[in-house]
């Protein structure tokens, strides 16, 4: 029993901080760059893609067995637009000024290459319960990383985080964070911070 | 006489980085001067303010990498020294400094220093501002008496012969044409630069602004076209090394220029002009590879 629960805190963590799906995978940079322009975005599109993730890992681990290998990617695509489909209405009645702020990037959950990923690399050749944990793994990963890039973000182009001003109203904010060329930038520092870090851990551990 | 055996090079030039970049320095300074008996204390300082954080920039930057430590050999002097020149006299203190932190740390140093950045830093920084306090950058000021206005860009109110000697707002070292035509001359006799850069930039904005119907003596005297063509697109990293190559760059900084000015929702257009030509830069190059010396085409081999 305690071994199996090792093993789901090790795919819950994978997700988290080994295979980060941003920061080392580098999967899902179009919404990354695209939504982060605020802590609020980047944390209501972490968890859009997280809800998707689960539902759909799910779904094709269950359906693993059903489904023919040659039509598999339309299969998953299928699935993968249903979770999608319920999240944006649930978003559209229950969070509408969210819902306008991410527009478009909440349909396009559906290309996001995180969700097929996952459904090809983990939830075609899992049980259901390790395809959960790792579709939470991965979800809260991404969320943890837009909500960081949108914090980051959020505080150089705004001068607040989530909403909340920090810097006091004499800041004059630099409003190229926050423009889309503003994205590129964060995204590729912090990119660069993380492989430093792991570059460092490695070299400690071979020594 | 003895016989000394070594490997080449035999022959060297005194025109090491060190002696190019202070050259650009030395020929920026009449329009350091023009600026700031035009704009005052205020200019002074933003130069200041600019030069000294490059500099300051690339020294920790270099120490905290562990690199050789090499800002003496002045390039980020150039650098400071031409954002400085090419943003407004009103700018406040901590932007000029963001601006020089920005153009040595991200657009020179993470693309791995001096000769390896695929833009040119100030002009980097300076759009960087632009796009961070549109308002601020685009405050000017008149001279003597710093009223704030907006450049003759914008109103088209100035005499050409204003416009020649720099009584009229815009950025520091951009406003005054004599002291940047001065530079331009202590630059070519010292071989600094070549003339096609500047000359092929200038003359096609001026062509295709006589082409659209406006004055080609106000496109090339108003705005920063001048101090952009010579300064900023002559930049040895950024623009292409093939003569034919670098007649193609600067054609297409002038065209361009002239298209945002006539067409584009800014004024000015010199500094995305010519940083977009910079990005084509290593295209050009490799259409029109540079020839090199002793080389001969190698013979397409029958197959």
């Amino acid at each position: 029993m305690s071994n199996e629960k090792r093993g789901l805190g090790r795919i819950f963590m994978n997700g988290v901080l080994t295979e980060n799906p941003t920061f080392r995978l580098v999967l899902g940079t179009c919404p990354t760059l695209a939504v982060t322009t605020s802590a609020i975005n980047g944390l209501g599109m972490g968890a859009a893609a997280t809800f998707v993730l689960l539902g759909s890992n799910m779904a094709i681990s269950a359906l693993r067995k059903v489904i023919p290998d040659k039509v598999r990617i339309p299969a998953f695509i299928v699935i993968i637009c249903t979770f999608v489909t319920i999240i944006q209405l649930l978003m559209q009645a229950f969070l509408p000024s969210l819902y306008e702020s991410l527009g478009i990037f909440i349909p396009l959950i559906v290309v996001n290459c995180i969700i097929l990923a996952r459904a090809e690399a983990f939830a075609s050749k899992n049980p259901v319960l390790d395809s959960a944990v790792d579709g939470l793994g991965m979800g809260a990963g991404f969320t943890l990383a837009l909500t960081l890039i949108g914090s980051i973000r959020e505080l150089v182009g705004n001068g607040s985080i989530f909403g909340i001003s920090l810097l006091g109203a004499s800041y004059q904010p630099m409003l190229l964070i926050i423009l889309p060329a503003g994205g590129f930038l964060v995204f590729g520092s912090l990119l660069g911070i993380i492989n430093a870090i792991g570059n460092k851990r490695k070299k400690g551990a071979k020594a | 006489m003895s016989l000394i055996l070594s490997p080449a090079p035999h022959v060297r030039t005194k025109n090491t980085t060190q002696r190019l970049m202070l050259n650009v320095v030395i020929s920026l300074l009449p329009c350091a001067a023009a600026g700031i008996y035009y704009f005052g204390l205020r200019a002074a300082i933003v130069l200041a303010v600019s030069v000294v954080s490059a500099v300051l920039a690339e020294l920790v930057w270099q120490k905290l990498a562990h690199q050789t430590v090499r800002i003496n050999d002045f390039s980020a002097v150039v650098t400071g020294l031409l954002l400085g020149l090419c943003i407004t006299p009103s700018a406040p203190w901590w932007m000029v400094m963001i601006g020089a932190f920005f153009a040595i740390i991200v657009v020179k140093q993470l693309f791995g220093g001096i000769g390896d950045n695929f833009l040119n830093p100030a002009l980097t920084a300076r759009a960087v501002l632009l796009a961070s306090w549109p308002a601020l950058m685009t405050t000017h000021c008149t001279p003597f008496d710093a009223v704030t206005s907006a450049t003759p860009l914008m109103t088209g109110e100035a005499s050409t012969m204003q416009l020649l000697l720099g009584d009229v707002p815009g950025a520091i070292g951009e406003t005054c044409k004599v002291a940047i035509l001065l530079g331009f001359v202590y630059l070519l006799v010292t071989q600094t630069i070549r003339w096609e850069i500047p000359v092929f930039t200038v003359a096609a904005a001026a062509l295709l602004s006589w082409a659209l119907g406006l004055d080609p003596l106000t496109t090339v005297l108003s705005g920063g076209l001048l101090f952009g063509a010579v300064y900023m697109a002559t930049d040895y990293v950024t623009s292409p090394l093939n003569r034919w190559a670098q007649i193609v760059y600067a054609i297409g900084i002038g065209v361009i220029v002239v298209i945002i000015r006539k067409f584009g929702a800014y004024p000015e257009g010199v500094t995305y002009a010519i940083l977009l030509m910079n990005i084509a830069a290593p295209l050009l190059d490799r259409v029109m590879p540079q020839k090199i010396y002793g080389c001969r085409k190698a013979r397409k081999e029958a197959k």
